[in-house]
This record gives structure tokens, C-alpha cells and sequence, in this order.
């Protein structure tokens, strides 16, 4: 029953945020984190991979969220759609780490009683990922995720038209995701 | 970056979102058809005698071929454009398209005596049979690839096959109106051989061009 409630909901806020809703959204990707976090440690720990990259999954796989969440089909629930992309996510991951993957992976990402464990091991390698960015994208991307300011005042503080800001938000972490990529062929 | 950072980061580009990846499809490959039929118009035109082929039963049994693999190829990369499993039901109904097929070489090995199978397989123009298909499939075929590449399949590379065979639907249906050879016998051989040879570009391409 819980479970039926969390996928309503889940639905809901998504639905709100393909409408542009901000606030919905961000509360949808903060309870979806939590999910994410059991299920990629879980994961990992079923392969025996170092725990300290759990977060890097974590980003990656929300940073898929936001850049497909077009293929989402709004009459659908949810949750098999989060734990499709989860689940690719996590294997491209454990292949990058030289895994064989011969146990079933449905099993690890069940998404059941998430549990809430936080990482501060993200930082590092996350910091090294936005420096990836060229400098205007890098810029933007820092100000709004790290320093937290908002489009308005990133334009403002830039000279640059809201709009603009906007584009290269979205580029910066379109190119973000493809960072995170390149390191499957490494 | 911390997680909640990228959150952050996340929700305020909450406005960018894509066109929903089943009508950029259906545009992608609605375009392409049109495209490949201008192609066709243009370079070969339907056959002359095409107003009374159209009342025999070869001539129309390969459209019935042609646009059912259409039909089953797109309603499967439809599905395989989302992540999620291999959606089971429409993997059948494109496994039918060569079951029919088998049905109607049977049918042509009753209706016709053994002595004419070789004349009615090797048709009048295999060969350019097998080039042209491909030809007229390639609009369609790059429409739909950059279509899928705004989606996220779970499996790239069966990803692209199928695009090839929906383009491969299209190409054949164009082709059959100007082909000359309407024996189940010859669909079975040289529009097999051309569609499964843009199903495997389409593997060879969607494995790499269409990770995400």
C-alpha cells in the first residue's frame, strides 16, 4: 500500500515537473535519491566494488533522470522507469570497474525500505567532473548547484539574459552526463 | 559537487524538457517516409502496369509483408526507445511477419510447378532489388537512428536493428510498387536479404551511436 501511495505521488511530481515545476521537482529527485543511494550500494555490494563511487552512480544515474525524462510516458508509473535507467546506469558502472555481471541485477535494485545512508565521499571526484566544463558552462553549473544562487542573480551577476543562463545550464549538464560516460570506455 | 548540488541543479533547468520521445519518433519516421516517397517519385516510379497488378494476389501479399513489418518494427523501437525491458508482444508480432512469409512460399510451392521455382526466385532484377531497397531506406533509417538517439534504450544495439527494419518497411513497400517480381518466392529471398542487411547496420550503428 505504501508502495502504491509512493508511486501516485511519485507520478504526480513528475507530471508537475514536465509542466515546469521546480519545488515539485526537486522533492521528486530528493525522495528518488534516497531510493537510488540503497539500491547502487546495494548493488554494489552484491559485486564487491569499492563503495567510495556509490555517489558518483548516484549523480550519474539522477543526471539520466533529467536528461530522458521525455521517454517517460506520464500515463505509466514511475518506478519502472527510474529502475530501468538505475539499473543501466549501475551496470555501465560495474562494467567501468571491470565487473563480470553473471548474477541476475533485478534482484539488487528491488527498491524496497530505502534506508537513508549518506555519502561524503562524493565530493572529490564530482569536483574533478565540473572541471571538465568549459569555462562559462563550468561557471553557471558551479553557481547554481554548489554556491546554490538562482538563475536571476547568475544573470545578473554575469550580464547574460535569463534565457541564456538557462541554455547553458542545460548544456553544461547535458555535457556533464557525457563526461560520466566517457569513463565507461576508459 | 554534492548530490543535493546537483539536485539543485537539476530543478533549475526543471523547464527544459524535450518533446515526449513517441511523437519525436512517429515525426522522425513519418518524415522519412515522405522523404524516401519523394526519392522514389523522383529516380523509379511505380511499375506501368501497377493499376492491374494491384488486383493480383502476389502483388498485394507483399504489401501485406512490407507494411506489417513497418507496423511491427515501429511498435517495437516505439517501445524500445524507453528504457525498460524487451516488450515481448510486439518481438512477436515482428517474428510473425517472416512466419506469414513462410505461409505465403508454401502456398506458391503448391500453386506453381517445381520446374518454374528457380525462374520465379531469381525474378528479373535481384540484384537491383537488394541495392535499391537499402537506398530508398536510408532517408527514413538516419531519421529514425537521430529520433532513438533522443531516447534511452536499454538495449542500443536491438535498438537500432529494429530502426532498420522499420526503414526497411518503408523502403520495400516504395520498391514493391516499382519491382516486377511478385512471387513470394523472390520477397522471401532478395527483400529478406535487404531488410536483414539494414537491421544489422542498424545494430553496428546503434551500439555505439545510441549508448546514453
Amino acid at each position: 500500500m505504501a508502495q502504491l501511495n509512493r508511486e501516485e505521488e511519485w507520478a504526480a511530481l513528475m507530471r508537475a515537473a514536465i509542466g515546469g515545476d521546480a519545488a515539485a521537482y526537486r522533492g521528486l529527485l530528493e525522495s528518488l535519491t534516497h531510493s537510488l543511494r540503497a539500491a547502487t550500494r546495494r548493488g554494489f555490494a552484491q559485486f564487491g566494488a569499492a563503495m567510495n563511487d556509490v555517489e558518483d552512480v548516484v549523480q550519474e544515474t539522477l543526471l539520466a533522470i533529467h536528461l530522458k525524462r521525455h521517454t517517460w510516458d506520464p500515463s505509466q508509473p514511475l518506478g519502472p522507469w527510474v529502475r530501468a535507467i538505475a539499473r543501466h546506469k549501475l551496470i555501465d558502472a560495474l562494467r567501468r570497474r571491470g565487473r563480470r555481471l553473471e548474477v541476475p541485477i533485478e534482484t539488487v535494485l528491488d527498491f524496497l525500505p530505502a534506508e537513508e545512508q549518506r555519502s561524503d565521499l562524493d565530493r572529490q571526484d564530482a569536483q574533478r567532473l565540473i572541471k571538465e566544463l568549459n569555462g562559462r558552462q563550468q561557471t553557471i553549473v558551479r553557481s547554481i548547484s554548489i554556491e546554490g544562487k538562482s538563475i536571476r542573480d547568475v544573470a545578473e551577476n554575469l550580464g547574460m539574459n535569463e534565457g541564456a543562463v538557462r541554455v547553458a545550464l542545460h548544456r553544461g549538464l547535458k555535457a556533464l552526463a557525457a563526461i560520466h560516460r566517457r569513463g565507461d570506455e576508459k | 559537487m554534492k548530490t543535493d548540488e546537483l539536485i539543485a541543479a537539476l530543478a533549475a533547468d526543471a523547464q527544459s524538457v524535450e518533446r515526449p520521445i513517441g511523437r519525436t519518433l512517429v515525426l522522425a519516421v513519418v518524415g522519412g517516409a515522405v522523404g524516401a516517397a519523394i526519392l522514389f517519385a523522383l529516380v523509379l516510379g511505380m511499375r506501368p502496369d501497377v493499376a492491374t497488378a494491384v488486383t493480383t494476389l502476389r502483388f498485394d501479399f507483399k504489401f501485406v509483408i512490407t507494411l506489417s513489418l513497418l507496423a511491427s518494427a515501429f511498435g517495437l523501437v516505439w517501445n524500445l526507445a524507453r528504457p525498460g525491458a524487451i516488450p515481448v508482444g510486439w518481438l512477436l508480432a515482428l517474428a510473425a511477419v517472416p512466419v506469414l512469409l513462410a505461409i505465403g512460399s508454401v502456398a506458391e510451392m503448391l500453386a506453381v510447378s517445381p520446374a518454374d521455382w528457380g525462374q520465379r526466385l531469381a525474378g528479373h532484377n535481384a540484384f537491383m532489388c537488394m541495392i535499391l531497397i537499402p537506398m530508398l531506406s536510408a532517408i527514413p533509417f538516419a531519421a529514425a537512428l537521430l529520433a532513438l538517439r533522443q531516447g534511452a534504450p536499454s538495449h542500443p544495439m536491438l535498438a537500432g536493428a529494429v530502426a532498420g527494419l522499420v526503414a526497411a518497411g518503408i523502403g520495400a513497400t516504395l520498391y514493391g510498387t516499382h519491382c516486377p517480381d511478385d512471387s513470394p518466392f523472390f520477397v522471401a529471398t532478395w527483400y529478406v536479404i535487404a531488410a536483414g542487411f539494414m537491421a544489422m547496420l542498424g545494430a553496428a550503428i546503434g551500439e555505439r551511436f545510441l549508448r546514453w
